[in-house]
């Protein structure tokens, strides 16, 4: 479990101060897919470098099982931060060592013997999909293929926790989709704590249980991904939520009822939901904004309703809709 | 003295001579005094180089201030002095090391105090490029300051260190040269004593000659190597 208590960090500059961090406390429950989401400059590279003492916080603390990073010495840390490695948006690869000895490296720094570490390299090539390019530079690889490099180096100390910080936005959407597909499965797999520093709603869509949104340096919301997206609270959960802008804006000359149908991995893909309501229960919905994608066959995103026929067609279509698995509505 | 005496049939003839009987011989010793010098160079150049940039504020391994300070402070006086005069400074410091401030092994001395400063700002440079967030991800999987200077600073500029080495080498080589003018061996020495003290430009030009191409062959070999050993490439 990783407990961040009141977390504060400072930047002192000739340019003057910069609070990057406000009081952030948060709690990282073990086995979970924790996104910590903001806009650019909220500070989340700051929070997740502070997990593991990359950058020393101004106050508070960062508990891991119990452990206060803060408080060991050096050499310690050092030990400690092998089970909690990191993966960054710019992959930081060796570029003068192949794959191979890439994931060797931290083992290396570690003092596993040179034949292990070799073995245990293959075996994450493997995992990562990638047997075949042992031998290959960094420079000779994609971008997908150089970040699964960096996951399986990032593996092969063994880790509680793995910290990934922007880990996906370098790449194309198709490569991101594998990216985290692959970090989903190594958390079910293998039962690692992963943290996912993101900028983007749909990386936290697609594989977080809990977000925790930052602004200014601040936690505005935390809670469970369908809630947050379902009801979001906070200014800035609104901007991420709904980038196209507050919906509830759009002009209502009929005076329909309104409401927001958020899609949070409902297997719908395959149906013409709003279709199958107009012929199934005689709703004719008014859609007055979607914005929704599909990740394998699951739907996520949110669409704004406009419901003719007043209060008892508005509760009709609210039954039919939530009836479908992983939907939320509300009315706006 | 016109241009046809400074080039008789006579001077040629006794160009061709010197070049058979002691250029070989020359040829070497310019060679293994430049190799030799540049290679103690950079033993003492290269910690000083990985210092001037682990030792920085937010280096991987701040020093204090002072003694940073003095460290670049001794480099730019040493870089500031014509290589002439530290010639001539350091005779006492030749006779100390190797007994003698005259011959190619004394050279040595003066090649290597006047070497290593510059070696150390090539090696500073080189590594100013490594990337430093390819340093942040080894610090966070726990490597301590000594390993990422070992493990990740000095192998991810190999071939920057290389095209430098390459570059101290032929200066070294030029260096090697004037040293003939106090006693020094090697090519320097032929030139001038021939060319300058006793008007045998043919000579002196042969000389001049033999160093151009030893420059072109250690650059050539440089600029291969840091080719071959990047990966970044290909
Ligand atoms: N070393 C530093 N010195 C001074 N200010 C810093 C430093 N590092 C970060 N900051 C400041 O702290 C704030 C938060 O930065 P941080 O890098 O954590 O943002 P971020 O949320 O990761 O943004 P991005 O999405 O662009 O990566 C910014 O205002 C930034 O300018
Ligand atoms: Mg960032």
């Amino acid at each position: 479990m990783i407990e961040i208590k009141n977390l504060y960090k400072t930047f002192e500059s000739s340019e003057g101060r910069v609070e990057a961090l406000k009081d952030v406390s948060l709690t990282i429950g073990d086995g979970d897919i924790y996104g910590i989401i903001g806009m650019s400059g909220a500070g989340k590279s700051t929070l997740v470098r502070c997990i593991n003492m990359l950058e020393r916080p101004t106050g508070g603390s960062v508990l891991i099982d119990g452990k206060d990073m803060g408080a060991l010495p050096a050499k310690q840390l050092r030990e400690e931060r092998r089970k909690i490695t990191m993966i960054f948006q710019g992959f930081n690869l060796l570029m003068q060592r192949n794959c191979m000895k890439n994931i060797c490296f931290p083992m290396e720094l570690a003092g596993v013997k040179s034949s292990d570490a070799k073995k245990r390299a293959s075996e994450l090539l493997e995992l990562v999909g990638l047997p075949d390019k042992a031998k290959a530079y960094p420079a000779q690889l994609s971008g997908g293929q150089q970040q699964r490099v960096a996951i399986a180096r990032a593996l092969a100390t063994n880790p509680r926790v793995l910290l990934c910080d922007e880990a996906t936005s370098a790449l194309d959407p198709n490569t991101t989709h594998s990216v985290l597909s692959l970090i989903r499965d190594i958390n079910k797999k293998l039962g690692i704590t992963v943290i996912v520093i993101t900028h983007q709603m749909s990386v936290v869509q697609e594989i977080c249980n809990r977000v925790a949104i930052l602004d200014g340096g601040m936690v505005v919301e935390e809670g469970l991904v369908g809630t947050v997206f379902a009801s979001p609270a906070s200014a800035a959960a609104k901007r991420l939520v709904f980038p196209n802008g507050a919906d509830e804006l759009i002009s209502n000359p009929a005076c329909e009822r309104r409401m927001r149908v958020v899609f949070n991995g409902a297997r719908t893909a395959g149906t013409p939901l709003i279709a199958t309501m107009a012929v199934k229960e005689n709703i004719l919905a008014n859609i007055l904004s979607a914005g929704t994608r599909c990740v394998d066959d699951k739907v996520y995103g949110s669409m704004l309703l406009g419901i003719p026929g007043g209060e008892e067609q508005f509760e009709k279509a609210k039954t039919y809709l939530e009836s479908v698995g992983d939907v939320h509505v509300e009315g706006v | 003295m016109g241009f046809e005496n400074m080039f008789t049939p006579e001077k040629f003839e006794k160009a061709w001579q010197v070049f058979l009987e002691e250029m070989p011989f020359a040829v070497w010793e310019t060679f293994y005094v430049t190799i030799l010098s540049t290679f103690i160079a950079l033993l003492l150049g290269l910690p000083l180089g990985v210092l001037l940039v682990t030792g920085e504020k937010n280096g991987i391994l701040p020093l204090p201030k002072w003694l940073l300070n003095t460290i670049n402070v001794v480099i730019n006086l040493l870089r500031s002095v014509p290589f002439l005069i530290l010639m001539i400074m350091v005779i006492p410091l030749s006779r100390a090391i190797v007994g003698t401030s005259v011959g190619t092994v004394a050279t040595i001395v003066p090649l290597v105090c006047a070497a290593f400063p510059f070696v150390a700002r090539l090696v500073e440079s080189s590594l100013r490029e490594v990337n430093p967030n390819i340093i942040e991800a080894a610090q966070s999987m726990g490597a301590s300051p000594l390993q990422i200077i070992v493990k990740v600073m000095i192998p991810e500029s190999v071939p920057s260190l290389i095209s430098n080495t390459t570059i101290a080498v032929t200066t070294v080589l030029g260096y090697s040269a004037m040293s003939g003018a106090i006693g020094g061996g090697g090519l320097g020495q032929i030139a001038i004593n021939y060319g300058y003290y006793r008007y045998q430009y043919p000579t002196m030009v042969v000389a001049v000659i033999l160093l151009i191409i030893m420059v072109q062959i250690f650059q050539s070999v440089g600029t291969h190597l840091s080719v071959r050993l990047d990966k970044r490439l290909k």
